[in-house]
């Protein structure tokens, strides 16, 4: 790599800026829907190195704003364009813990990616492809080290949920020397990024990897225990100095439109988690079942929405139709995760929301009315609100739906822990800054507290809960 | 000392049902009557909800009692002392609410009696007198006479072809009781859909409250995937958050026994595929 590095070293900045972003390699669409096998393949050593000396090493980087927990980003692609890997992810994860995650599945394009100076002129550098090929080199060649621990506090602190907040902070409160227990309710680690978040996205064996560091690290897991029934937070505060809530998502939401209840309609976390946590696409080798999807509408227009989407079409659907009620511009899904749905024949049906389903003499839908839309004033998120055409009514043959509009925030917590305060939407009120709630020892962050957001903002704020435990567990001030 | 999730003992209680005796300590400890576990036999299996039909917390022991219906329990009903769960999760679901209401008449179907005891026993204690009416389809399906007996009052039984106590169904007998002994003040009906929803019909022109517990198809049993969603007084609502005990005239059993036969044809393939690599299996020991 020394090599390929050292071909960069007479560049003139003419000659960098006009490097072309490197694209990244994936699996052919025919061949990709046919398997559960990750979709883009990851950098080789070369492309890395050369999209890394795209990177103009801007005095002031606008990039490092863009990133909700501010990695030195010119500083680890400073590393790699010199073919020092092993600097790169020592420099990267003094800032994310958890790159081989990120790279993967941030929006960049919103991010790190939307603040680089280079944006304007060409194609922002590929940041998050950079970290991606930094982690998984840094696992593929064993190199993983276990970051030094601060020497024995003491002090006992229980973590509950173990999705990327829950090991962000069970990570840093274990390098402070706490001892960690990390509970959670299902017989896997990793929340979202297990169970939700499918393997052609994020394989599995990655979010394993993460997982086992943290054990080797000290941190005791406790698989298929849920806080709330057994046991309660104020049982877990007679033996904990202070309890961490990262419990994410709850219930799913429905439309409340007639037919809703038939069955073949999934909610996409039920969809999902039979898919990605049980196996069932694997049935009967793994003996959770999933229906024979064959004509399928995903309702939605999020990322949730097309991992649902990609996933009925591995499980052999014959049409998969997105039904979403805004236009393209609002869909709040990665421009890529769109773009390879389409890649991959997802048929997009914009400005149509659903109105009612019926179902057959079994009580299994067979099809959905749609209503065209279009759009309106602005609404209170600042995007145009969608609104009915009247008489555009149409019929759709399906036999399986996915609903994916959302989530309300897990209510287990909140309903056993009576003096903990809850917002409007059942979200546990926290502040990012420190993750404390109005309990006192309490603390808490990621999607129960901000709703739907994203990993790395689960994270950042995670981080910064982990600063407030610490200072806590040191001055019991409240 | 046992092992979590060991199997203490697996005995036969009546044709297809078997009783199970399992270390869990936690669970037994803080679980309480109307709570159910989610089980996993090994990392290919399926997650599935079995009440707690009983528990002993000195011990730290759990009672399941389950009907053999499909692979998963299949498969149980041959693990032996000494084997271990892979999962065990719970307690789950919100406990029955015990108050001493009076006279609490009980009705349990078929497996839906093993349900019914933990409640009978819990409402025992606070006081109420129990009537119980027990139904089976024949003698030998009859589970847990002897425990019912020793926490009600009152036990009538009947079978369908008349093998033992009266034949009829069990709405008859309720219905007996009523005319006879007028209104109680609360029912409280555990079993196959169909019974809970006639049940409640029986129960509709007298007005009587009455009690269902559902179960719908489940994953988590956490509230998060929406897959045990069933429709009570026209909302949705999921059972293993919100019930499973739900007043029984609001709920839509037609509803809930649609939803129930979704997996029916893949249920069937891999009931089938188990029981022939077991017979494999078996005749190879021998
Ligand atoms: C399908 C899908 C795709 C997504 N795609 C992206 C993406 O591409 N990029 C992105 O940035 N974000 C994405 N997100 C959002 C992102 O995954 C979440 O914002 C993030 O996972 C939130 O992390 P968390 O730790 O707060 O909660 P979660 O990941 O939800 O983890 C919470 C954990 O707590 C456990 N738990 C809950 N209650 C209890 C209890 N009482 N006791 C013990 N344990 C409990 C849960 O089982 C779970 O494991 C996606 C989400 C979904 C569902
Ligand atoms: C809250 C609750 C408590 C229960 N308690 C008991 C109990 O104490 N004893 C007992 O014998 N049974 C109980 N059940 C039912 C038990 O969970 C099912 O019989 C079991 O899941 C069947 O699995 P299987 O693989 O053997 O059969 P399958 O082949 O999967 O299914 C056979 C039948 O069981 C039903 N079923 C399938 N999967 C589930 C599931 N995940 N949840 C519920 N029903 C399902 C289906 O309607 C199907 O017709 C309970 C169910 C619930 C929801
Ligand atoms: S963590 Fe996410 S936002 Fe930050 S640099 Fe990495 S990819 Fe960009
Ligand atoms: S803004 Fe872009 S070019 Fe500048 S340092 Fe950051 S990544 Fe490099
Ligand atoms: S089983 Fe998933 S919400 Fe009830």
């Amino acid at each position: 790599m020394q090599e390929i590095a050292a071909k960069f070293k007479e560049i003139t900045p003419k000659e960098r800026v006009k490097i072309p972003r490197q694209p990244m390699p994936q699996q052919h669409p025919d061949k990709r829907v046919k398997n559960f096998d990750e979709v883009p393949l990851g950098y080789t050593v070369e492309q890395a190195i050369t999209e890394a000396n795209r990177c103009i090493q801007c005095k002031k980087p606008s990039c490092i704003d863009g990133c909700p927990v501010h990695i030195n980003i010119p500083e680890f692609i400073e590393f790699i364009a010199k073919g020092n890997f092993q600097r790169a992810i020592e420099s990267m994860k003094k800032y994310n813990m958890l790159p081989a995650i990120c790279g993967r599945v941030c929006p960049q394009e919103e991010q790190c990616e939307a603040t680089c100076v280079l944006k304007h002129r060409s194609e922002p550098v590929a940041i998050g492809r950079l970290e991606r090929f930094i982690a998984d080199w840094e696992r593929d060649h064993g190199k993983i080290a276990l970051p030094s621990l601060a020497p024995p506090s003491g002090k006992k602190v229980a973590v509950v949920g173990s999705g990327p907040a829950g090991l962000t902070v069970a990570t840093d409160l274990r390098r402070s020397g706490h001892e960690v227990t990390m509970f959670e309710a299902f017989h896997a680690p990793g929340g979202v990024l297990f169970y939700g978040i499918p393997g052609f996205r994020l394989p599995k064996r990655i979010v394993w990897a993460e997982v086992k560091i943290l054990q080797k690290m000290g941190v005791e897991l406790k698989l298929s225990h849920v806080v709330g029934k057994l046991g309660t937070v104020d049982s877990l505060l007679e033996e904990y100095g202070a309890v961490f809530i990262g419990t994410g998502a709850g219930l799913p939401y429905f439309m409340g439109i007639p037919g809703e209840n038939l069955t073949g309609i999934y909610s996409a976390n039920e969809f999902l988690t039979r898919n990605n946590l049980m196996r069932a696409f694997e049935f009967p080798t793994y003996d959770t079942p999933i229906v024979d999807v064959g004509r399928v509408a995903v309702i939605g227009g999020g990322n949730v929405t097309m991992d649902s989407a990609r996933t009925a079409l591995r499980l052999g659907a014959e049409k998969v139709y997105n039904i979403y009620r805004r236009s393209r511009v609002e869909m709040p899904a990665r421009d890529e995760e769109i773009e390879r749905a389409e890649e991959e024949g997802v048929i997009f049906k914009l400005l149509h929301n659903p109105v009612r389903y019926s179902g057959d003499e079994n009580g299994r839908v067979k099809e959905m009315e749609c209503i065209r839309m279009e759009l309106g004033e602005p609404d209170e998120s600042g995007r145009r609100r969608p609104v009915p055409i009247k008489g555009s009514e149409f019929t759709i043959d399906v036999d399986t739906v996915v609903v994916a509009i959302g989530n309300s925030p897990n209510p287990l917590i909140p309903r056993t822990t009576p003096d903990i305060k809850v917002g409007s939407h059942g979200n546990i009120e926290a502040d990012t800054e420190t993750g404390k709630t109005s309990k006192k020892g309490v603390f808490a962050a990621g999607d129960i507290v901000l709703g739907a957001a994203t990993v790395i903002l689960a994270m950042g704020h995670a981080r910064n809960a982990a600063s407030g435990i610490n200072e806590y567990l040191q001055t019991g001030k409240w | 000392m046992p092992q979590n999730n060991e199997i203490l003992e697996n005995m036969r209680i009546a044709p297809e049902v078997n009783r199970y005796r399992i270390y869990a300590p936690d669970i037994a400890n803080v679980r309480r009557a109307g709570q159910f576990v989610i089980i996993r036999i090994d990392d290919h299996g399926e997650r599935i909800p079995l009440t707690i039909a009983d528990a002993d917390p000195d011990r730290g022991e759990l009672i399941l009692i389950v009907q053999e219906v499909g692979k998963t329990t299949a498969h149980l009903a041959t693990l032996k002392a000494g084997d271990q769960l892979k999962d065990i999760i719970g307690p789950l679901g919100s406990p029955t609410h015990i108050n001493n209401f009076g006279t609490v008449v009980i009705v349990g179907g078929g497996i839906g009696i093993a349900p019914c005891y933990p409640i009978a026993k819990a409402m025992k204690k606070a006081g109420n007198h129990i009537v119980t009416i027990l139904g089976a389809r024949t003698k030998d399906l009859l589970i847990m006479e002897d425990e019912m007996r020793k926490t009600s009052d009152e036990v009538n039984i009947c079978t369908d072809d008349g093998s033992y106590g009266a034949k009829g169904l069990v709405t008859d007998l309720l219905k007996n009781y009523i005319e006879e002994q007028g209104n109680p003040d609360l029912c409280v009906a555990i079993g196959p859909v169909i019974m809970m929803k006639f049940v409640v019909e029986t129960l509709r022109p007298y007005q009587i409250p009455v009690i269902v517990s559902l179960n719908p198809i489940m994953i988590d049993g956490t509230g998060m995937c929406g897959g045990c969603r069933v429709e009570v007084g026209g909302e949705t609502k999921f059972v293993c958050v919100d019930g499973p005990e739900f007043d029984g005239y609001a709920v839509n059993f037609d509803l809930l026994m649609r939803r129930l036969t979704l997996y029916r044809k893949q249920e069937h393939e891999a009931y089938e595929l188990f029981k022939r690599s077991h017979r494999c299996q078996i005749e190879a020991e021998l």
